[in-house]
């Protein structure tokens, strides 16, 4: 069978026509997964029962004629959501004996739509890190090269995705988790505006920049899923309550005349040459078909990593304080008093990234430090949204890479967290200043897949989509996978 | 700024982490890699007038919702995860002595 071989949207249409069942699409992927997963551990836990019955619900409402453009298609969730009954770890032995009580409210929204859940995907623990090698599970490898990174924080997803033993899945984006993978393994990765998805039962890293999207093969299948995914949710403060526009029904809309801004300081030092040419390549033909291009400044875009590594730290240290040994989580043996149970069972529950980050937040909110690290990079997230402001002022979009290199090596960049923390050089100001994004296939270098990044104003998904979808009917990139996995 | 042994266990202590001393010098390094990088933000033209971004939604305020229950206990539910449970009350060592 070739069902691997459809996207998301098009197994959607096989079902409505009654080419197959959500039942033999869902055993064609559950055989996938074990065949590939145990060399690519994508996946924490398979939920094969699940799905099965998940599909029998499928066919069901399909025969009706009550299924939407999802109904029987298979998901699988970052193991950042919880779902009910499900483990749900966040790649932490801090939470790796956690049952989830309750279903996120993106779990909720697509299976509603009627998504068939096959399991939970690997990520770097607590969604800290660019490779996906934090996680307490071990790496995930890239299909692409199974000894290289596929990216992260949602690396799982993208692998999951890219080797097409689901044919969509859900990550989570602070610094850049959905589109870096995305770009790593030839995927479209999308995130949305912060607030447009509800976070309720979302693992929370660092609150101001923490936001789900998709990791999908297509931008037909990131609207659809997208679509169903977003809207108003009142158990999310956050959440934003403007309507859903039809994404998928957006998606034909011309972009003929589309201004675009190239971002000047993605191009320096550090982008590898392989890689900027593909992407200005890319820029190229859309002009080619109507747009006009310009150059743009964004001066303080620079200063991005460095405050994103005050910001996001400070905010998880405080996040994560609620991992305290009593009402759920790790708990170390004989705590002999309350301070030893709670740095005991917080010592032996997080990793070592983890534990770099919530020292670095202490520290930076620690009193006499404050003003020096947490305010001074509050303001400076306030210039660069400024810079962000001043270019949609000119332009409907923003082009350059997703990230300034394909995918490196496992290993590699381990030792050096400053290294690893450049890998998202390029993703993490869409973060700060809270705009949707999209990382879409636009290229290789050296035979592995390169993104280009597609960035907009708040709330501008549909164009974004349509941006992206125009390139994939003019290309073939986001069709290409991985030979061993084809 | 170079973080010491001592610095690493105060900040430690702060955040409740058990470091071994094995892991001190390892995290001292890497932290003071970490302030040195991110001390170039001081160069960051930061005017008086530029007010400090807590999160993206211009505008956004926090909303209010009637005060009605909307909760159900569902304590046993979420006490199923809790490591020591009894009589619906989450155990902890004695605090008092």
């Amino acid at each position: 069978m070739s069902l691997h071989r459809e996207t998301g949207a098009e197994i959607g249409r096989g079902l409505a026509a009654r080419r197959y069942s959500s039942v033999e699409v869902t055993r064609h992927f559950l055989e996938r997964i074990e065949r590939a997963n145990p060399a690519l551990n994508a996946f924490v836990t398979v939920t094969a029962e699940r799905a099965l019955a998940d599909a029998k619900r499928a066919d069901a409402r399909i025969a009706r004629g009550e299924g939407g453009p999802l109904t029987g298609v298979p998901v699988a969730h970052k193991d950042i959501f919880c779902t009910t009954g499900i483990l749900t770890s966040c790649g932490s032995r801090m939470l790796a004996n956690f049952v989830a009580p309750y279903d996120a409210a993106v779990v909720e929204r697509l299976d509603a739509a009627g998504m068939v859940l096959l399991g939970k995907t690997n990520m770097d623990e607590f969604a800290m890190g660019s490779s996906n090698e934090t996680s307490f599970y071990g790496p995930v490898k890239n299909p692409w090269d199974t000894a290289r990174v596929p990216g992260g924080s949602s690396g799982g997803s993208a692998a999951a995705v890219a080797s097409r033993i689901a044919p969509v899945a859900t990550g989570t984006d602070t610094g850049g988790s959905i589109r870096q993978p995305g770009a790593l393994t030839g995927l479209t990765g999308f995130k949305p505006t912060y607030g447009r998805v509800s976070r309720y039962g979302m693992i929370a890293f660092a609150s101001s920049l923490d936001q789900a999207g998709v990791l999908a093969q297509s931008a037909e299948d990131a609207a659809l899923v997208l679509g169903a995914m977003a809207g108003h949710d009142a158990r999310d403060s956050t959440s934003v309550a403007a309507p859903v526009p039809d994404y998928a029904a957006g998606l034909e809309k011309p972009v003929k005349g589309l201004k675009i801004g190239i971002i000047r300081e993605f191009f320096g030092a550090g982008l590898e040459a392989e890689t900027g040419a593909a992407v200005r390549a890319a820029i190229e033909a859309f002009r080619g078909e109507g747009a006009t291009v310009e150059e743009l400044s964004l001066p303080n875009l620079p200063l991005s990593v460095p405050t994103y590594y005050v910001v996001a730290p400070a905010e998880c240290s405080s996040n994560l304080s609620r991992f305290d040994g009593v009402r759920f989580g790790h708990r170390c043996k004989d705590p002999k008093d309350l301070l030893d149970l709670y740095r005991r069972s917080r010592g032996e529950g997080f990793g070592a990234e983890v534990k770099r980050r919530i020292m670095t937040g202490t520290y930076v909110l620690s009193a006499g430090y404050y003003d020096a690290y947490y305010l001074k990079a509050q303001k400076v997230r306030s210039l660069i949204n400024e810079d962000f402001k001043r270019a949609f002022a000119r332009v409907d979009v923003l082009m350059g890479p997703t990230a300034p290199t394909p995918a490196f090596a496992i290993g590699a960049k381990t030792d050096d967290p400053i290294l690893m923390y450049l890998n998202d050089i390029y993703t993490i100001g869409a973060n700060l200043a809270g705009l949707p994004a999209v990382s879409v296939p636009c290229g290789l270098s050296g035979g592995l897949p390169v993104g280009l990044q597609v960035i907009g104003p708040h709330f501008a998904e549909e164009r974004l989509l349509a941006v992206a979808h125009a390139w994939q009917r003019a290309t073939d990139w986001h069709r290409r996978m991985p030979g061993a996995y084809a | 700024m170079t973080l010491t042994r001592r610095d690493v266990e105060n900040i430690a202590h702060l955040a409740r982490l058990e470091i071994t001393e094995a892991e001190l010098p390892v995290y001292a390094g890497s932290l003071s890699a970490i302030l040195a990088f991110v001390e170039q933000l001081s160069a960051a033209p930061t005017a008086d007038d530029v007010l400090p971004m807590a999160h993206p939604l211009e505008g956004q305020v926090q909303p209010l919702r009637e005060d009605r229950v909307t909760e159900i206990d569902r304590h046993e539910a979420y006490q199923a995860n809790a490591p020591a449970v009894e009589a619906a009350l989450y155990l902890v060592p004695k605090v008092i002595e």
